[in-house]
């Protein structure tokens, strides 16, 4: 039996929906952002492996995900910086009661 | 052909992020989720080691596993009650989700197994990252020199590091 | 001394209402009186000694060539639009503004001062809101003067304006009372419908002159008339409308017929009121404005006898409703409307030609004297109504006992407009019984029994309040007024004593040349003899309580309830207002306009509104909603791109 290509992107594919899943259905914004993380790291995933599988001489896809697992870490701490300032203001991060900048 | 203990490897490693990706977006509990997030963010760093790419896999769980899941835990606990559960979803926007989710999967999964040529490729020849590598390409000028992205991002990072100041200082 | 200092005649009311207005409720009631009555007086004087300089004073070149110059004492240019059209704010000393403005300001002062002693309720309490009223006799005031001393059609325009909202504001001084309201907004409503046409006639006027100075228009009226170039409209030249559309703003002031209808309701407003604008001043402002405009007037022959004819009849149909009102003050209003169309008779049929424009000037006589003993008689009948609190002849009787000063001056004020001599109405009356046989034996006549009538009803006003029976009063029996109130009345009562002997004519005349009155016996003994008799039956009716009017009202019975119900022009005016122009002509446009004009503008507002609602989930605000959409779209985006390319 042989790993393919095939058999790593289907758990990030499945990774990635449960990522769409979970961000439109979810109320509160940390797991929104938990669902965020998902979809970002199938992506991450699929770089790599595409780079391993298809051009193993280079190194793109794996300097991509690393980047982008040090973007993420960067927005992941500025959210949670916006998240508990709004929760000071508004006591609550339920993502529908949060109306107060819409017109 | 693979030797059967990355086979077992891999489907151990396939197995545990199919299980705790729904897991995480379906538990109740927000701790939970992060919990579940948690072991996800090990089998993918598992890939990582499974790829060969030692360097990348140590940062997935440095940064991701060490540093994100930590501040994720520190929010959840600031902004709610221990073990609270969320209430449960409408049935409305569960449709919503799910539907979206079943159609990405469709459609992604269709373009996979009708592109059976590429998706079928093998690892080919092993691969030798070391970290000595790694360092001389990240602040490299040269062809596959990173030293511009790499520089960005610490400038990012940087603002980052003020905006989160700025953001969540108490006024 | 030039007469630069007669701005003061304006500024001084106008500062009066100012303050009084603004600053009315800070003072107590009997302060604010004083005030306006003080400021009243000053301006009287500077107004006399303006008036006096012009006829008497040494000469600046009032008079030249024995004719009595147009002075403009000053001039501001207020607003500028083209070299044409300015509007100016200006001062005209003339011989009829000179006489105006002594009028305007004796009967103004004096109504103000005896306010101070009618305007109190039983316990000598005065009444509440007195700032207010005085500074709308201050109001007012400024208002007449700004009219009368206009040297140009739109300055008095403007006054004539603000004359109709003090008016306004007066009839409703009593502004909890409904009928003080109704007939506010009816005096106000009639005579701004008759202005509609006052100023459209000034537009054709000045359109045609490009003027709206006086002493251009007046100076050379051929010129002014021909520049309409012989335009028609509808048969008639075009100036000719003009001039009876101008008539037309008078006839509302006026009250003359069918404009007349505001007058006697007009009634509702405090009784000095009643004397000062309702008999005195403004109501003249319409024979006014055809004085001033009557050179011009005199050259439209249809005009003039358009404003005869009309003159005329209000004259006999006033006098006919005057004679069996039961109401005193409509009997004094009634009186009123018919003693101005006097005059408006005698200005229709002056002629330059005729006996040197006697009517002009017999008109503005009249106008003179008619101010003083008209407001003397609405004086004495606030007098009595304040004694018998109450306007109906049948609460009164036997009244010369209790109110000896009133009586002696309301026979006074009969006399005079009765005609009898020597009192002031005799010589003016007579002056325009000649005026009307030199045009007409016809008019003559005519006016001539209107004479009679009016001596008659007004002796028949006279006997019913101070002989006719002796009701009983009670214990709360009706005594002279006080001394603010009794003045006034003794005053007017000398004035319209001697006011004819003044030879008037030499100073007003239609050419501002002099004129000597000269009697014309054969008319002034007849026109005696026929009020002789008048006052002689009503003496036989109504000296002593008897059953003979009673007799007389049920053998003529139709015409006596016609009469008492003013003929039914209110009716009248309530049928076509309400039947046919509200009715058959206003509620279908308002259907039209709400259905079909507001319907359309309403449907598409709604279309929009719909469609708006339609979209508004597409701009939710909702971030998960979006990533939804974007998604689908992505995914239908990667649909075709693995159907079709791969």
């Amino acid at each position: 039996m042989d790993l393919t290509l095939l058999m790593y992107l289907i758990p990030s594919l499945i990774m990635f929906c449960c990522g769409v899943y979970g961000f439109i259905t979810r109320k509160n914004m940390i797991a929104i952002l938990i669902s965020l993380e998902l979809m970002l790291n199938a992506v991450d995933i699929n770089f790599v492996v595409f780079n391993r599988f298809l051009f193993p001489g280079e190194m793109e896809g794996m300097f991509f995900s690393l980047f982008a697992i040090a973007i993420a870490a960067a927005e992941t701490a500025l959210v949670i910086a916006i998240i508990i300032n709004v929760f000071r203001m508004a006591k609550n991060i339920d993502i529908r009661e949060l109306t107060k900048m819409k017109f | 052909m693979e030797s059967v203990g990355n086979i077992i490897m891999y489907f151990i490693i396939a197995l545990a992020i199919i299980v705790f990706s729904v897991l995480t977006v379906t538990t109740g509990k927000i701790l939970r989720a992060a919990t579940y997030l948690l072991f996800v963010l090990f089998a993918t760093a598992g890939i990582y080691f499974q790829m060969d790419y030692e360097f990348l896999g140590a940062v997935q769980i440095a940064v991701y596993a060490g540093g994100i899941l930590v501040l994720f835990v520190f929010a959840i606990f600031l902004t709610g009650k221990p073990g609270q559960s969320s209430e449960p979803l409408e049935s409305a926007k569960k449709k919503i989700g799910l539907s979206a989710a079943v159609l990405g999967a469709l459609v992604c999964g269709y373009a996979l197994f009708t592109k059976a040529g590429i998706c079928s490729a093998l690892v080919s020849q092993p691969i030798d990252v070391t970290i000595n590598s790694i360092g001389s390409m990240l602040l490299s000028t040269e062809k596959f020199g990173y030293l511009l992205p790499f520089e960005a991002i610490s400038i990012l990072l940087l603002a980052c590091i003020i905006g989160g100041i700025v953001i969540a200082r108490k006024r | 001394m030039d007469f630069s200092y007669s701005y003061l005649v304006l500024v001084l009311p106008l500062i009066t209402f100012l303050f009084l207005g603004l600053m009315g409720t800070r003072l107590s009631r009997k302060t604010a009186g004083v005030i306006g009555t003080a400021m009243m007086g000053v301006a009287a004087v500077i107004a006399y000694s303006v008036a006096l300089e012009y006829f008497f004073g040494a000469d600046q070149g009032q008079i030249v060539d024995g004719i009595r110059q147009q002075i403009i004492a000053w001039d501001l240019t207020w607003l500028e639009f083209t070299e044409n059209l300015v509007i100016k704010v200006g001062f005209l000393l003339d011989p009829i503004s000179a006489m105006m403005l002594i009028v305007i300001t004796t009967v103004s002062f004096l109504v103000h001062l005896y306010s101070l002693g009618y305007m109190q309720d039983h316990e000598h309490k005065y009444e509440k809101g007195l700032q207010r009223y005085y500074a709308f006799l201050s109001l007012f005031t400024l208002s007449m003067l700004g009219l009368v001393v206009a040297p140009n059609i739109f300055q008095m325009y403007i006054f004539w304006e603000l004359v109709g909202v003090s008016s306004y504001l007066l009839i409703g001084f009593y502004y909890t009372l409904p009928a003080a309201v109704s007939a506010s907004k009816k005096a106000f409503i009639v005579t701004r419908f008759a202005d509609l046409g006052f100023l459209i006639g000034i537009l054709l006027l000045s359109f045609y002159t490009q003027t709206f100075d006086f002493i251009t228009l007046t100076s050379n009226p051929t010129a002014a008339i021909a520049t309409a170039g012989g335009a028609t409209f509808m048969g008639c030249s075009v100036m000719a409308w003009a001039l009876t559309l101008i008539f037309m703003g008078g006839a509302g002031k006026s009250a003359m017929f069918p404009l007349h209808i505001w007058l006697p309701d007009a009634m509702e407003g405090p009784t000095p009121v009643s004397a000062l604008i309702h008999a005195a001043t403004m109501v003249v402002a319409g024979v006014f404005l055809v004085a001033r405009l009557f050179p011009l007037y005199c050259l439209e022959e249809g005009t003039m006898t358009v404003i005869t004819v009309i003159g005329a009849f209000t004259a006999f149909y006033a006098a006919a409703v005057a004679c069996v009102q039961s109401d005193i003050k409509r009997v004094l209003a009634f009186s009123t409307i018919s003693q101005i169309a006097f005059m408006i008779t005698s200005l229709g049929v002056a002629r330059p030609e005729l006996h040197e424009g006697v009517g002009y000037m017999a008109s503005m006589f009249h106008l003179f004297t008619h101010a003083m003993f008209k407001a003397l008689l609405f004086l004495c009948a606030g007098a009595i109504i304040h004694a018998v609190h109450s306007n109906e002849m049948s609460a009164m009787g036997g009244l010369r006992k209790y109110m000896p000063i009133c009586n002696i001056a309301f026979l006074i004020g009969c006399l005079a407009i009765a005609g009898i001599p020597p009192f002031a109405g005799f010589f003016s009356k007579d002056e325009i019984l000649v005026a009307a046989f030199e045009q007409n034996t016809f008019w003559g006549i005519w006016m001539m029994l209107v004479a009679g009538m009016t001596a008659f009803y007004m002796f028949r006003l006279y006997y019913k309040i101070f002989w006719w029976n002796n009701p009983d009063y009670g214990h709360h029996t009706p005594h002279d007024a006080p001394m603010t109130m009794s003045l006034p009345l003794i005053i007017l009562s000398l004035v319209s004593i001697v006011a004819g002997l003044i030879p008037f004519g030499e100073f007003v005349s239609w050419n501002r040349a002099d004129y000597h009155i000269h009697l014309n016996m054969t008319v002034a003994v007849s026109s005696v003899a026929v009020a002789v008799v008048a006052i002689l039956l009503a003496t036989k009716l109504y000296l002593k309580e008897n059953s003979a009017p009673a007799k007389m009202a049920n053998a003529f019975k139709g015409l006596w309830t016609a009469a008492y119900h003013r003929f039914y022009m209110d009716e009248l005016y309530q049928f076509i207002t309400h039947k046919i122009i509200f009715e058959r002509v206003s509620r279908p446009l308002a259907w039209f306009d709400r259905q079909i004009v507001d319907g359309s503008l309403n449907g598409l507002a709604n279309i929009a509104n719909s469609a708006s609602y339609a979209i508004r989930k597409l701009q939710s605000g909702s971030i998960q909603s979006y990533v939804y959409v974007y998604l689908i779209g992505a995914l239908l985006l990667a649909a075709v791109t693995v159907i079709c390319l791969i």
